[in-house]
C-alpha cells in the first residue's frame, strides 16, 4: 500500500518526537542507574567514568545528545503551535529545528573531543 | 506506459478486493476523474465511483490517487504520474468502502454534528440583518475557514482518524472553530463541551496531513490549535463542567 500522504515534513517532525521520546523513555533507567552508582559506590563509578571516555560511548553520547536535542525543539514546536497564535511557514520551522538539533549534537561533540 | 496509452491500476471490491489495470488513451489536460470515467463508460460500465460537478466545487470526487488523497476531477494526470508511469487509484482511506472507489461518507457527516457544526443564532426573521465588519479579527479567523467543501481528503489524509474511530477529524473541528468565531452564533460554550471530549481536538497530534492537502488550501491544524486554546482557557474558568 502506497503511503504518500504521509510524505511530508510535519509528518517527519512527528515520527521524530514520538521516536525520540520512547529512546529517552528506553534510555532513563540507565540514566538512573549510574546515579545511583555515583552515590553508593563511588570505585565502580570511578570504572565507569573511564569506560566513557572511550570514542564510541563519546559517539554514543552525541548520538544521544542529538535525540535529546530533537525531542526538545520538536516539543516547543507543538507548544508553539498550540498555545501561541499560528505562524506560517511551519516546515521552515521543522527545519530550524532540525538544524538547532544538528548544532546542539556537534557542539557537545567539538567539545566532547 | 507508451505515449498513447495509461496504465491504471483501479481499486475493485469493497473492503476486501484488489487492483485491476485498464489501458486508457492518453489524452491532452486529462484529469484522473477523466480517466474512471473512461474505464466506466468505454471498458467497464459495473466500475462504481462518485462524482458530480467536475469543476472542484461539491467536493465529490475524491479518491486516494498515488497514495494520497486528492480531488479527482481537478488533479491532472500529468501532476501525480510517478516515475513508473502508473497511476494507482483507490477509495478515500478512513472511510467504509461502499463499492470500488465509492465510499461511504456518513461517518465524516456524523462527526461535524458531533463536533455541533450546525449554526445556532439567537434572532429571529424579524430582527434586522446583524452587521458584521469583514475586517474584524474575529471574521478574518472564521473566513478563512468557511470555504470547506466537504470534500473528505483532510480525514482521509490524517492518521488520527485512523488510530481513533472517535475523533472527529480535520473538517468537522474546522467547521466547530469557524462557528467560535462568527459573532451571531450562540452555542459556543455547549460546542467547546462537544469538541473537548475523548475524539476531540486535543486528540489531534499536529501532524498537518490535513494542511498538506486540503484541496482550497485550509488549515484545519491551526483551527483545531485555536479550539485547543479556547478549551483550555473554557476549562479553567469552569465553563466545561
Amino acid at each position: 500500500m502506497r503511503t504518500a500522504h504521509r510524505d511530508h515534513p510535519n509528518y517527519w517532525a512527528f515520527v521524530v518526537h514520538r521516536v525520540s521520546g520512547v529512546l529517552l523513555a528506553l534510555f532513563l533507567p540507565v540514566h538512573f542507574q549510574v546515579l545511583y552508582m555515583g552515590l553508593n559506590d563511588a570505585a565502580q563509578f570511578d570504572k565507569f567514568l573511564t569506560w566513557t571516555h572511550l570514542p564510541i560511548v563519546k559517539a554514543a553520547e552525541t548520538v544521544l545528545i542529538l535525540i535529546l536535542a530533537a525531542h526538545l525543539t520538536g516539543g516547543l514546536r507543538l507548544l508553539a503551535i498550540e498555545f501561541l497564535p499560528w505562524r506560517n511557514g511551519q516546515k521552515t520551522i521543522v527545519s530550524i529545528t532540525a538544524g538547532l538539533s544538528l548544532v546542539i549534537a556537534l557542539v557537545y561533540l567539538l567539545n566532547a573531543a | 506506459m507508451s505515449r498513447e496509452t495509461l496504465t491504471v491500476a483501479v481499486w475493485r471490491g469493497a473492503e476486501k478486493g484488489r487492483y485491476q489495470k485498464y489501458e486508457v488513451p492518453r489524452q491532452e489536460s486529462q484529469t484522473v476523474l477523466d480517466v474512471i470515467t473512461y474505464i466506466q463508460r468505454h471498458i467497464d460500465p459495473s466500475l462504481s465511483y462518485r462524482f458530480a460537478c467536475r469543476v472542484g466545487v461539491c467536493g465529490s470526487c475524491a479518491m486516494t490517487v498515488n497514495g494520497s488523497p486528492r480531488w479527482t476531477c481537478r488533479t491532472h494526470v500529468d501532476k501525480v504520474l510517478d516515475d513508473t508511469g502508473q497511476l494507482d487509484v483507490a477509495p478515500l482511506r478512513n472511510l467504509e468502502v461502499i463499492k470500488d472507489l465509492s465510499v461511504d461518507m456518513t461517518d465524516f457527516f456524523d462527526k461535524w454534528a458531533k463536533a455541533k457544526g450546525q449554526f445556532h443564532g439567537s434572532e429571529t426573521r424579524h430582527d434586522d440583518f446583524s452587521a458584521v465588519s469583514p475586517d474584524s479579527p474575529q471574521r478574518k479567523v472564521a473566513s478563512a475557514g468557511i470555504e470547506c467543501i466537504g470534500c473528505g481528503v483532510c480525514y482521509s489524509a490524517c492518521d488520527v482518524v485512523a488510530w481513533n474511530k472517535d475523533y472527529l477529524g480535520p473538517a468537522a473541528l474546522n467547521r466547530a472553530w469557524t462557528l467560535m468565531n462568527d459573532e451571531r452564533d450562540v452555542a459556543g460554550i455547549d460546542r467547546l463541551k462537544a469538541v473537548a471530549g475523548a475524539g476531540g481536538c486535543q486528540a489531534c497530534h499536529s501532524q498537518q496531513g490535513c494542511v498538506e492537502r486540503c484541496v482550497k488550501h485550509l488549515n484545519p491544524t491551526g483551527a483545531i490549535a485555536g479550539l485547543k486554546r479556547a478549551t483550555a482557557i473554557a476549562a479553567l474558568k469552569g465553563q466545561l463542567k
